[in-house]
């Protein structure tokens, strides 16, 4: 998911950059105290950590294999404030010192691998959190349920990019359909080994784990048998069921498709494309019957994940005060 | 920050090494912001963007096989770049078996070459930029202090987690452990906790070792870089100004076509 440079065009880098650096402003904020002194060295190894974890391949299916992004991980972990900071400079270090995606693709790199992972997970994370039981094993599913969402949502945010910022002749809805497609595989596997590091965590070190922080010694006792096998089903289920709904917005116009094949004669011999002057790439609406239906489309689908961040931050920042000095204690 | 990443032979005394950080990732960014805003029919333009940053790695005496080596990142992105080409709309043409999107391939060409030309840039950054240096010039460039120092400790102590979680995957494969399916991750993602957990009781080691050396919150600058002259500036402007010069030309020579 590094996208190199000129992936995107440069308004669409430009605006996402913007988009980036404000998140990543209110997370310096938010996280202001974790990182003033002490905690730097931590936050600096676990970054190291989640570098090195997404260099790990695990096999999604015969023939082809995925790698963590770990953005939801590093929120449990760490409070998603920290989270993003930390996958923040890891897609900054993979850019500038290991050439692992451009730089004028930084500011979607950075939004889609960190910002949208750390904040919309988490938010997802405490969604799921409220569901289930109020344990170990429930902080464990929920880890690994909103890890394998998170995927699926930075597989959506770069589609969505793709609407705006299109390079190449290919229509959203191919985009948005292989990315969401190839990803919610790829979130199977997250979603599993994001469960299972958490268990891990959990059984050594539960002081260790920011999104449990509110649980009594006793809940965080309570850990029921917790197999790769169990967090691999819940994440299937999740996936399909997310897949299915985003698919239901991704086709929403069943003439659409009609339509533009129509259309195609036409489209072909015509220079400027219909959309011309609209604020979308001029080909990533091609898919889509028209302008209306693609802003409808495109202002859902941003207006869940804008949610989805916003909500993690807001909620991040309420447990923060509650809870006093997040994952703190840890180094006494 | 040496072994499997391919550390960078950032000594050297070419005109390149010798430009402070900050000068060479602004003049990097310059760059590759005036390569990315080449229109994707303008492949002789890029291609003079492609010679000017290689001249520099020539000028920077990088070793082939560091450059291929760190170039192999990209590869996966040079494919899909040529995909295009095949599930792209518009006016098709016939090549051998195959049916090519016209648009797409002229996208796929571009996209596979900014995608070199970017990865070329910051190997030319990386590789002629002493981490410490890089790191300090970031900070003078803007970046938020918090930022630079978890950056800092990110690359100081990557090869240590990564060799570490290598370590567990050979002595898993040792003992029989070959997962194909992700029902068998289990164990793997059991040595990733494990993994965290080492690592992060390494953080506060490591941190206390600080406290104990006088760390008071801010890392001690041991050597002061030197500050940028004008004439860094102007040496290291130069190559986004050859970029956004075979950009206008280009322009002008299609705009007449």
């Amino acid at each position: 998911m590094h996208a190199p440079d000129g992936f995107l065009n440069l308004g669409t880098a430009a605006a996402t950059a913007v988009v980036s650096a404000g998140a990543i402003a209110v997370s310096l904020r938010q996280s202001r105290q974790q990182l003033s002194d002490r905690q730097t060295p931590l936050a600096g190894l676990t970054a190291a950590f989640v570098f090195a974890t997404q260099m790990v391949n695990f096999p999604v299916a015969a023939g082809t294999s995925g790698h963590l992004l770990g953005g939801l991980l590093a929120a449990v972990l760490l409070g998603p404030a920290t989270g993003c900071l930390v996958v923040s400079t890891v897609v900054l270090l993979q850019a500038l010192v290991f050439a692992d995606g451009g730089l004028t693709a930084i500011g979607y790199n950075t939004l889609n691998m960190a910002v949208v992972t750390s904040f919309g997970g988490y938010a997802a994370f405490l969604l799921f959190r409220r569901l289930l039981p109020r344990s170990a094993s429930g902080v464990v599913m929920a880890g690994g349920l909103a890890g394998g969402l998170s995927v699926v949502l930075a597989a959506a945010t770069f589609s969505l990019e793709w609407l705006f910022g299109a390079t190449a002749p290919v229509p959203f809805d191919t985009v948005f359909g292989s990315m969401v497609g190839v990803h919610a595989l790829i979130g199977i596997g997250e979603g599993a080994i994001t469960a299972a590091t958490l268990s891990a965590v959990l059984a050594v070190r539960p002081d260790l784990v920011f999104g449990a922080a509110d649980l009594a010694p006793s809940a965080l006792a309570d850990r029921g048998r917790w197999t790769a096998r169990g967090s691999l089903w819940a994440a299937v289920i999740t996936v399909a069921v997310v897949a299915a709904v985003i698919s239901q917005f991704a086709s929403s116009s069943p003439d659409g498709l009609e339509r533009v094949a129509d259309d195609r004669g036409i489209e072909a011999s015509a220079d400027a494309p219909t959309t011309a002057g609209s604020v979308f790439a001029d080909y990533a609406t091609r898919g889509i019957d028209n302008e209306q239906v693609s802003l409808a489309v495109a202002g859902v689908a941003g207006a869940l994940l804008a949610g989805a961040v916003g909500s993690g931050v807001l909620l991040s920042s309420r447990a923060g005060r509650r809870s006093g000095a997040p994952a703190g204690g840890v180094a006494a | 920050m040496t072994g499997r990443h391919g550390a960078p032979p950032a000594a050297g005394s070419s005109p390149v090494h010798r430009l402070p950080a900050e000068v060479k990732v602004a003049a990097a960014l310059a760059f590759v912001i005036v390569v990315a805003v080449t229109p994707r029919r303008a492949l002789p333009v890029l291609a003079m963007q492609g010679l000017a940053i290689g001249a520099v790695v020539g000028v920077a005496r990088l070793p082939l096989g560091f450059v291929v080596r760190r170039l192999a990142v990209v590869a996966p992105f040079l494919v899909a770049a040529a995909l295009t080409a095949v599930v792209a709309g518009g006016p098709h043409v016939t090549v051998g078996p195959l049916s090519l999107s016209e648009p797409g391939m002229w996208a796929g060409a571009a996209i596979g070459a900014k995608t070199l030309i970017g990865a070329l840039t910051s190997i030319a950054v990386a590789g002629t930029t002493p981490i410490p240096d890089l790191l300090s010039g970031l900070g003078r460039l803007g970046l938020p202090g918090p930022l630079v120092a978890l950056a800092g400790f990110t690359l100081r102590y990557l090869d240590l987690v990564a060799d570490g979680l290598a370590r567990r995957r050979t002595a898993m494969t040792a003992r029989g452990y070959r997962p194909r399916r992700l029902t068998q991750a289990g164990p793997l993602a059991a040595s990733l906790g494990t993994m965290f957990v080492h690592t992060y009781e390494r953080g506060e080691r490591v941190h206390a070792a600080m406290l104990s050396r006088g760390f008071t919150g801010a890392m001690p600058v041991v050597a002061a870089a030197p500050r940028p002259r004008p004439w860094h500036w102007a040496a290291a402007a130069a190559l986004p100004a050859v970029a956004a010069v075979a950009l206008a030309v280009g322009w002008a020579g299609l705009g007449r076509a």
